[in-house]
C-alpha cells in the first residue's frame, strides 16, 4: 500500500481519499443544515469564531481530498470538472451551497409555513409569515382596478374572445395563411379596439367611429360591383365621402340623441386599473409602436433628406428623454397644444405617448436589421424591377425583421415593464393599485406581500415573453 | 427633370405635414395661454421659489430662485446616476464574469440573478426596496453601528463626514500624480518601441498615486478628520443623528434598485463581449510567446472592451434616464423638484416640461456624440 499523501491526493488509495473527503464534506453540510433548519449548533462547544467557520474549513478540506484527476469514476470526474476545479472554486461552491441551505428555512416559513390565507380580515394574519389573505381579499382590485364588481364579466369576456381571436393564426389553413399578416396588422387591432370601446368602456354605439365602419362596410359591398379598372379611384375617394355624408347629412340631427345610446353602462377610464389595464395598455402600445417604428426605420434610411432628418430628429428626441417626462408632457403639456373644446381621454393620451416613445426604440432595432442585410438583396430586388415599396414589403423587411426578433422582443419587454409608469397621469395598473391598497387603514403593513405578488406576476409575463421570442427566433432562423 | 420633381414631391409633402402639425400646436398653445392669461417666457426662473427640498447637495431653501431649485434637482439626479453607475458596473462585471465561470453553481446563480432582476419592472423594485425592505430597518435609537461608525436606520444611512484642511493641496497632488503617470506611460511606450525594454508601468503609477498624496499629509499640512454621527435625543421618543453625512432612504432605495436592475444588462454586455473573442485569438497570442497575463491585457481585453463599451454606455444612459423614477418615492430629483413642485406652483407647463426634457436630451446627446467619436476611434480599420 502506498503512503497516503493528503496534500496531493492521487489515483492510488482513491477510495481512502474519497471516503475521508465525503465524510468531511457531509459533516460540514450536516452542521449547516441542522443549524439552519433546527437552530441547533452542533459545534457550540468551540469558540464562536471557529464554530462559525468550521463548516467552511471541513468542506474545503473535503473538496480538496476528492479533487482527484482522472479518477476513472464518471460521477466524480463530473463533479470535479464542474464545481471543484481549484481551491477558489471550491470555496465559492461551498459558500453558495451554505447560503442556499441557510436561506431556505426563512423563505419557506415566510412563504408557506407561517403564512396565512384563511379569513378575510387583517386579524386573520397572526403568523410571522406572509399574509396571503390580503392578496385574496384585494385580488379583484389588483386585477380589475376600480371597475365595478358587477360589470367585471365584460373584461373577462373581452379578454377571452380576444385571446381566441388572436390564436386564429395557429388554426389557419394554407389557403388563409397569406391573409394572416393583414388580419393581425389591420383587422385584429380594429376588433380589439371595438371590444375595448363598446364592451369594456361601454361607449356610445353611434360614436363617430361607427360612421366610419358603416361607410367602410357599405363601400366594400358596393366595391364588388365596380370594375377592376376603377377600383383604385373608387376606394380612394368614396369611403371618405360616404363617411362625411353619413356624419353631416344623414345622422346629423339624430347624432345628439344617438350619442347617448349606450350598449352597456359607461365605465370611465379612470376606474379601469389593475392587471387588466396593464394588458390593455401593453397590447395597444405593442400594436401601434411596431408600424410607426418600422416607418421611422425606413425613413431614417430614406434617400430624401427631409424625411431622413425628420426621422433622425424624431428618433433621437424620444430616445433621449425618460418615459416619465414624456408622460408628464402628455398629461400637463399636451392639452395646451389642443383646441380648447377638444377632449382626449387620458388613457388614449398615455397610449399615444408610450407608443411613440417605444416606436423610436423599435425603429433603431429594425434599422439594425436593415443595415445587416447585404447590398445584394437590394440590388437583386431592384433588378427584378421592383419598386421601393414592393422591394421592402416582399424582400427586405421579411428578412430584416427575422434578424431582429431578439431586439424587438427586448423592446416589447421593456414596454411591458414600463407600463407601471402610467401612475404619473393617475391611472393605476397593478403596481399603482398595490400602492393604493397599501395605504388603506384597514390593511396597513402588508407592502411586502403585495410587491412580491406583483413581482411574481410580472416575472411570469416577462419570462414567458422572452421564452416565446426565443422560440420564434429558432423557428425563423435561416442559414446565411 | 421628371426624376427631380418625383424626388421633391414626397419631401415637400412631409415638410408641409410637419409644419402644419407644428403650426396647429403653436396656434392652439397661443390661444389657450391667451385664454388663461399666461404668457410664454422664462422670467419665472428668477422668482423666489418658496418651497423647501429635503435633500440637497448645495445650499438651498425657499428664498432661493427657481433656477437654483432646478440646479438642486439636476445635481441630485446626477448624484443618483453616478452612484448607480459605479455600483452597477461593479455588480455587472462580477456577474458577467461569473456567467462564464467553469463552476456550474456560480454560473447558474449568476444566470438566475440576471433572469430574476431583469424581468421585474424597475418601478416595482424601487417600491419594494423603499416601502417594504427599508421599512424593516431599525429606528435610530435601536440601530447597531457597522464598524462603529456607520448607522443604517429607517431614517437612512449615516456615515462619517470628512473634514479636510487644505483640501486644495491634496487635490493638486492627485492631479500631479495623474500627469506624471501619463508622462511615464508615454516614456515607457517610447522605450519599448525604440529599445524593446518594458517598464513596470502599473507598479510605478500605483506607487505614485499613493505616495504623492501621502506626502501632502506629511509635509503639505493636509489633515483629515472624521466626524462620526452621534445619536441625539430631541424629544422624549424622538432621536436623530447629529454630525456626519446622512443619506436619505429614498436615495438608498433608488440607487440599490437602479444598480441591481442595470447590472443585469451590463452583465449580459460583459458576457457577450468576452464570448465574442474567438478562441483563435488566445491561441495565436500564446503561440507568439505571450504569457497569460499579457494575453488578457494585450489581446483579449482591448478586443472585448470594443464590444463591451458601446452597449454598456447605453445602459449608463438608461440608468440616468431611469433615475427619473425617483419621483415615485419622493426623492427630490430633477423631475420631482422641477417638473413636479415647481410646475405645480407656477403652472408653466410648457416651459418647465421642455426645460426638463431638454436637460435629459442634452445629457443623452452629449454621451451619444462621445460614443460615436469613441466608436470611430476604436473601430477596426478595414480596407
Amino acid at each position: 500500500m502506498n503512503k497516503l499523501n493528503f496534500i496531493k491526493p492521487d489515483n492510488q488509495n482513491l477510495y481512502t481519499y474519497l471516503f475521508t473527503g465525503c465524510f468531511l464534506l457531509s459533516l460540514s453540510i450536516i452542521d449547516v443544515f441542522t443549524n439552519a433548519f433546527f437552530s441547533i449548533n452542533l459545534t457550540s462547544f468551540l469558540p464562536p469564531t471557529i464554530s462559525f467557520i468550521l463548516p467552511l474549513l471541513l468542506g474545503f478540506v473535503g473538496l480538496h481530498l476528492i479533487r482527484i484527476e482522472f479518477s476513472g469514476l464518471n460521477k466524480l470526474d463530473l463533479i470535479n470538472k464542474n464545481i471543484n476545479t481549484n481551491h477558489f472554486n471550491a470555496i465559492l461552491t461551498l459558500l453558495i451551497i451554505f447560503v442556499i441551505i441557510k436561506s431556505l428555512p426563512p423563505m419557506l416559513s415566510w412563504f408557506i409555513i407561517d403564512a396565512n390565507i384563511a379569513g378575510d380580515t387583517k386579524e386573520a394574519c397572526s403568523g410571522t409569515g406572509a399574509c396571503w389573505t390580503y392578496i385574496k381579499i384585494w385580488l379583484r382590485r389588483f386585477v380589475y382596478g376600480m371597475y365595478p364588481n358587477a360589470e367585471q364579466w365584460r373584461i373577462n369576456l373581452s379578454f377571452i374572445s380576444l385571446v381566441a381571436l388572436g390564436s386564429v393564426g395557429y388554426f389557419a389553413t394554407e389557403k388563409f395563411k397569406k391573409y394572416l399578416t393583414l388580419y393581425y396588422v389591420v383587422i385584429y387591432p380594429l376588433i380589439a379596439f371595438l371590444f375595448i370601446f363598446f364592451f369594456i368602456s361601454g361607449g356610445p354605439i353611434f360614436f363617430e367611429f361607427s360612421y366610419g365602419i358603416i361607410a367602410a362596410v357599405i363601400s366594400i359591398i358596393i366595391g364588388f360591383f365596380i370594375p377592376n379598372k376603377f377600383k383604385v379611384y373608387y376606394f380612394s375617394f368614396i369611403p371618405i365621402l360616404l363617411y362625411i355624408a353619413l356624419k353631416y347629412f344623414f345622422f346629423y340631427e339624430e347624432s345628439i340623441d344617438l350619442g347617448k345610446l349606450n350598449g352597456f353602462n359607461w365605465v370611465e377610464t379612470g376606474a379601469w386599473g389593475g392587471l387588466s389595464l396593464t394588458f390593455i395598455v401593453s397590447f395597444f402600445c405593442l400594436i401601434f409602436c411596431f408600424p410607426v417604428g418600422m416607418f421611422l426605420a425606413l425613413g431614417r434610411r430614406s434617400e430624401f433628406p427631409t424625411i431622413r432628418y425628420f426621422s433622425v430628429g424624431f428618433i433621437e428626441f424620444w430616445r433621449g428623454v425618460p418615459l416619465i417626462t414624456v408622460l408628464f408632457m402628455s398629461s400637463v403639456m399636451f392639452p395646451m397644444f389642443l383646441p380648447e373644446d377638444f377632449f382626449m381621454d387620458k388613457l388614449v393620451r398615455v397610449i399615444i405617448a408610450i407608443s411613440l416613445f417605444e416606436a423610436a426604440y423599435v425603429a433603431e432595432v429594425i434599422r439594425g436589421g436593415l443595415q445587416a442585410l447585404p447590398r445584394g438583396q437590394y440590388d437583386a430586388a431592384k433588378s427584378l424591377g421592383m419598386g421601393y415599396w414592393k422591394m421592402h414589403i416582399f424582400v427586405i423587411l421579411p428578412q430584416a425583421l427575422k434578424l431582429v426578433i431578439p431586439g424587438i422582443a427586448n423592446t416589447f419587454l421593456a414596454l411591458v415593464k414600463d407600463t407601471p409608469l402610467i401612475f404619473v397621469v393617475g391611472l393605476l395598473e397593478i403596481v399603482g393599485m398595490l400602492n393604493l391598497a397599501k395605504t388603506n387603514p384597514k390593511w396597513l403593513g402588508f407592502a411586502m406581500e403585495g410587491y412580491v405578488f406583483a413581482a411574481i406576476i410580472f416575472w411570469i409575463i416577462c419570462y414567458a415573453m422572452s421564452k416565446y421570442s426565443y422560440n420564434l427566433e429558432l423557428k425563423y432562423k435561416t442559414e446565411r | 427633370m421628371n426624376n427631380k420633381i418625383r424626388k421633391l414631391i414626397p419631401q415637400i409633402i412631409t415638410l408641409l405635414v410637419v409644419l402644419l402639425i407644428f403650426g396647429f400646436f403653436t396656434y392652439n398653445a397661443q390661444n389657450n395661454m391667451d385664454n388663461r392669461g399666461i404668457d410664454f417666457g422664462f422670467g419665472f426662473l428668477k422668482q423666489e421659489s418658496s418651497f423647501d427640498v429635503q435633500f440637497s447637495l448645495i445650499d438651498y431653501d425657499g428664498s432661493h430662485s427657481y433656477a437654483r431649485a432646478y440646479l438642486v434637482g439636476l445635481l441630485n439626479t446626477l448624484l443618483v446616476a453616478f452612484i448607480g453607475i459605479v455600483l452597477s458596473t461593479i455588480i455587472g462585471v462580477i456577474v458577467g464574469i461569473a456567467r462564464l465561470s467553469p463552476n456550474y453553481l456560480i454560473e447558474r446563480s449568476a444566470a438566475y440573478y440576471v433572469e430574476f432582476f431583469r424581468n421585474i419592472p424597475l418601478l416595482l423594485q424601487i417600491f419594494f426596496w423603499y416601502f417594504a425592505a427599508l421599512r424593516a430597518l431599525p429606528l435610530p435609537e435601536k440601530a447597531e453601528p457597522f464598524f462603529g461608525v456607520f448607522f443604517l436606520t429607517i431614517k437612512g444611512l449615516f456615515v462619517p463626514a470628512f473634514i479636510w484642511n487644505n483640501l486644495d493641496i491634496f487635490i493638486y497632488s492627485i492631479i500631479a500624480a495623474i500627469i506624471s503617470i501619463l508622462a511615464i506611460k508615454t516614456y515607457a511606450k517610447k522605450l519599448q518601441e525604440n529599445q524593446g525594454k518594458q517598464l513596470p508601468v502599473f507598479y510605478i503609477s500605483f506607487a505614485l498615486l499613493i505616495i504623492l498624496p501621502a506626502l501632502t499629509f506629511l509635509i503639505g499640512g493636509v489633515t483629515l478628520e472624521f466626524e462620526v454621527p452621534v445619536l441625539k435625543q430631541i424629544a422624549k421618543t424622538a432621536f436623530v443623528f447629529k454630525g456626519g453625512v446622512g443619506l436619505p432612504p429614498e436615495l438608498i432605495a433608488l440607487t440599490l434598485a437602479l444598480a441591481l436592475y442595470t447590472a443585469t444588462f451590463i452583465a449580459e454586455c460583459v458576457r457577450a463581449g468576452i464570448q465574442g473573442i474567438s478562441k483563435g485569438q488566445k491561441e495565436a497570442a500564446a503561440s507568439i510567446g505571450l504569457n497569460p497575463n499579457q494575453i488578457l491585457k494585450l489581446v483579449i481585453m482591448p478586443q472585448a472592451l470594443r464590444i463591451i463599451i458601446p452597449p454598456t454606455t447605453n445602459q449608463y444612459l438608461n440608468l440616468t434616464k431611469n433615475s427619473s423614477l425617483a419621483a415615485a418615492i419622493a426623492y427630490p430629483d430633477l423631475v420631482l423638484v422641477f417638473a413636479g413642485t415647481a410646475l405645480m406652483q407656477t403652472g408653466r407647463a410648457i416651459e418647465i416640461v421642455s426645460i426638463t426634457m431638454l436637460t435629459y436630451l442634452s445629457i443623452s446627446l452629449a454621451i451619444s456624440l462621445l460614443m460615436n467619436w469613441y466608436n470611430k476611434k476604436i473601430a477596426i480599420k478595414e480596407k
